[in-house]
């Protein structure tokens, strides 16, 4: 007995997800599927939200999963438009790309360090590994400087490496964290640590320092005279048409624009190209 | 010292250890419902998210969650069981049945993450299935494929030869036996295991991620992509989003795998132990 | 019609197996495929037993990251372990029935709860009481080791305790009546011959912390170098995997699957030696 009620419950079971599957019948061919880099995610979740108010019978689906996971999906066609918070690199600079925001760098530490101000040099030294403690930069503790680094590979490594390391390596014993919130979490927490993150991410549980004595203020990003940003990218296989161009046009248009600004990032068209 | 002594002295030691685990569970339960509990309202629980999470409810990511998870069990479970019970009861001790044993024991190994790019590649986007429930369920299902096996394997072998031989001896067939006598017998453990399996489906991350998606909407068929709630949490707490609305969906996942926990004890206990004690 | 439905039920169990099979085989295939290659242009024992992890500079050596996965899993086992065999005594021996009827949903629970809530947890409490009551940046061998440790202990427990009341009763009866008092059945009749489960259950549990990945990577730093001491942030091979898959293409994206063929290989290395001593008996 017991054995044919559960058998007829696995059939009622199978029967109900057959009557989904068949129900599902593929995706409706206006959504737009937008993949890729984890920083520019929140970013193109809240346009998303935007465009669905302005636009209701238009869907736009966001992903995360990593620029290159945006990369490969858009080149397959998985994904409509992918996401990359770096610079394309050998093929990939082939296909349609456009940039649809700068996002500002900042060296982050805990507000409770006195150190205000570093320069690019002193930066360098620390993630090099040649500084190992504050009172060599001019602090007052002894104690040993936790250097937080973001993973190889990430948007924000690549940047700060091409604009902060010139050429030099990151040590090897800097802590490695794979988001622009776990280091927050992190430097908030940590009085010894440094750190650096997206601009739009700073918030009062950290301090953001000075480069050469200049802050990492959207004004001084927008007159070049503070030069740790790195573009938010939009990747498509071919020239996108359609609900997909629709979007885009959305993403850089004023409106679209003046949202992402909101937000702290550095819209296209002001500022240094 | 004497053996009294010794006695007390291992018992005080055994109780200690015992007692600490079950603070230390406590302690990390209390923590996460404390900071949890007090977000868990009527609209957090039918809302879905707005402002990338900061805002708005959950609805979208429990519904994502019980699709993903109830597609993976329900495609992994025939095939599990399935091939437990081709392996136990019909080439018994063989050397190619060990070899796959022991393919299925290293596979459980492997961190999801793997499956994830496995399934990336292969359901998202050679399948052209995009990321979907559906791609989501189909990795998941390869994940939890090794545990099906090797505990419905282990049930199964733990039912005792003689049930089987007064089985024949009373002319019954193997597949009249495998049904009637073997499984029932076999089932709590077989029930443990799909237990195991459904709590790592709603806790994965890693391989969820890649598959299923991370879309904020309402999934609406099996071919919509969503974001389940243990991705929704991770995102929330490690991009920095939002920490109530993070340990709110940590507070709900705890809350839901103790519900199902219940159920699977109470079904296990009530309908199947019944008359079939081990 | 009879011996159609035996001959049917026998295929389809068949077709069954093959397709799980084949599954799994599919995924062991892809990783090899994916990852060979990298092994075979780096070599072998450079990719093993290279010190410097930096994929951009196209130096891919992951000595530092086995290192990092035995520290870890060597601290989650003394750490856990020891603890987790007490409780299954305690459970199979010890437990008054009330306690008992708490502690096995208990443990179920701790069992189902997502390893990233138990990874937060260890960054927002675990790190900054190793921080600031030991020293070094929190994220470390030890807070990984600890999380580890707790993440372990429902799969040491239950194994440990079903070998434990799995024994014939007679032994522990026969003990008794030979007036060995409790604790000296426990010691000298029943661990030994539980030893063999018990110890499966160990290894069960050194393959589901050195296979963690998420919680791992919450609170061990990810910090390519060799560790000196347990204090210091470490990675590990599952943690190298998960941190950078998303945002590795070509080459780098390789090393990546081949950082799984050597995990796989090591975890196949720990169910031989569980299959070995668990048939010895």
């Amino acid at each position: 007995m017991r054995i044919k009620k559960i058998m007829a419950a696995a059939a009622v079971l199978l029967l109900l997800l057959a009557a989904a599957l068949s129900a599902g019948g593929g995706k409706p061919e206006s959504t737009v599927i937008v993949a890729g880099s984890t920083s520019v995610q929140p970013y193109a979740e809240m346009l998303a939200e935007e465009y669905s108010i302005l636009y209701p019978e238009r869907e736009v689906d966001v992903q995360g999963g990593g620029s290159s996971t945006g990369i490969t999906a858009a080149l397959s066609g998985t994904a409509d438009i992918g996401m990359s918070s770096r610079e394309l690199k050998g093929d990939e600079e082939n296909t349609w790309n456009a940039i649809i925001a700068k996002d500002g760098l900042v060296v982050i530490v805990h507000p409770d360090n006195p150190i205000g101000d570093l320069t690019v040099e002193q930066v360098r030294g620390i993630y090099a590994g040649t500084f190992t403690t504050w009172s060599e930069l001019g602090g007052t503790a002894e104690h040993k400087i936790h250097v937080i680094a973001r993973e190889e590979g990430s948007g924000t490594r690549s940047a700060f490496e091409s604009m902060v390391m010139d050429g030099v390596m990151i040590t090897p014993t800097a802590i490695v964290q794979a988001s622009n919130g776990s280091v927050r979490q992190l430097v908030g927490s940590d009085r010894n640590s440094i750190g650096f993150i997206s601009l739009g991410l700073v918030d009062d549980t950290i301090k953001d320092l000075k480069l050469d004595g200049i802050s990492a203020s959207w004004e001084n990003i927008m007159n070049n005279s503070y030069m740790l940003f790195r573009p938010f990218i939009f990747v498509a296989n071919v020239e996108p048409s359609g609900p997909a161009k629709h979007f885009i046009d959305f993403v850089l248009s004023a409106e679209g624009q003046a949202l992402l600004t909101r937000e702290g990032l550095i819209s296209i068209t002001e500022g240094a190209q | 010292m004497n053996s009294r002594d010794h006695e007390r002295i291992a018992k005080a030691l055994i109780w200690t250890a015992a007692l600490f685990v079950l603070a230390v569970l406590a302690f990390i339960l209390i923590y996460i419902l404390a900071r949890g509990l007090p977000r868990l309202d009527w609209e957090f629980l039918t809302e879905i998210p707005r402002n990338m999470g900061r805002s708005g409810g959950v609805s979208s990511t429990i519904v994502g969650t019980l699709m993903v998870t109830s597609l993976a069990v329900a495609i992994a479970v025939p095939f599990g069981i399935g091939t437990a019970f081709y392996l136990a009861e019909y080439t018994r001790g063989g050397y190619i049945t060990r070899i796959i044993r022991f393919c299925a024991e290293s596979l459980a190994g492997i961190p999801s993450i793997v499956y994830g790019l496995f399934g990336f590649i292969f359901f998202v986007i050679f399948l052209g299935l995009g990321w979907s429930v559906i791609s989501g369920a189909l990795t998941l299902s390869v994940m939890i494929l090794p545990t099906l096996i090797r505990t419905s394997e282990e049930a199964i072998r733990a039912v005792p030869n003689i049930y089987r031989e007064v089985s024949y001896s009373l002319s019954a067939t193997k597949w009249q036996t495998i049904i009637k006598v073997v499984f029932p017998s076999a089932l709590p453990g077989i029930a443990n295991g799909i237990i195991l399996s459904v709590g790592r489906c709603i806790a994965e991350t890693a391989a969820v991620i890649l598959t299923a998606g991370s879309a904020l909407r309402m999934p609406s068929s099996v071919f919509s992509p969503t974001r389940t709630m243990a991705v929704h949490f991770y995102i929330l707490a490690m991009e920095g989003i939002s920490m109530e609305n993070a340990f709110g969906t940590a507070a709900l996942l705890i809350i839901l795998i103790f519900l199902i926990n219940v159920v699977a004890n109470t079904f296990v206990n009530r309908f199947v132990a019944k008359g079939v004690k081990r | 019609m009879k011996t159609f439905r035996e001959n049917l039920s026998g295929y389809i169990f068949m077709l069954l197996a093959l397709s799980s099979i084949s599954a799994l085989a599919l995924i062991t295939v892809f990783i090899i495929v994916q990852g060979a290659p990298l092994i075979a242009d780096v070599g072998v024992i450079d990719f093993i037993f290279g010190m410097t992890w930096a994929p951009s500079q196209g130096e891919y050596g992951i000595f530092p990251m086995i290192i990092g996965s035995l520290s870890v899993t060597l601290g989650a086992v003394i750490l856990g372990v020891p603890v987790g065999i007490c409780c299954a005594i305690f459970l199979a021996e010890f437990a008054p029935v009330k306690l008992r009827n708490l502690f096995r949903p208990a443990i179920q629970l701790l069992a189902g709860i997502p390893s990233v809530v138990y990874g937060f947890w260890g960054l927002i409490f675990i790190v900054p009481f190793i921080r600031d009551y030991l020293g070094g940046p929190g994220l470390s061998i030890l807070a990984a080791s600890v999380i580890l440790a707790i993440m372990i202990l429902p799969t040491v427990i239950s194994i440990s305790e079903v070998s434990i009341l799995a024994l014939p009763r007679q032994y522990k009866e026969g003990a008794l009546a030979l007036g060995m008092t409790h604790w000296q059945t426990i010691f000298y009749v029943i661990l030994p011959a539980a030893k063999s489960g018990i110890v499966a259950a160990i290894i069960l549990g050194i393959g589901r912390a050195i296979g963690e990945t998420m919680a791992v990577i919450m609170v061990v730093g990810n910090a390519t170098a060799i560790p000196t001491s347990i204090l210091d942030p470490v990675r590990t091979l599952t943690t190298n995997i998960g941190i950078e898959m998303g945002y590795a293409s070509g080459e780098h994206r390789q090393a990546l699957f081949a950082t799984g063929i050597v995990l796989f290989i090591i975890i196949m290395v720990l169910n031989s030696l569980a299959q070995y001593i668990t048939r010895k008996k």
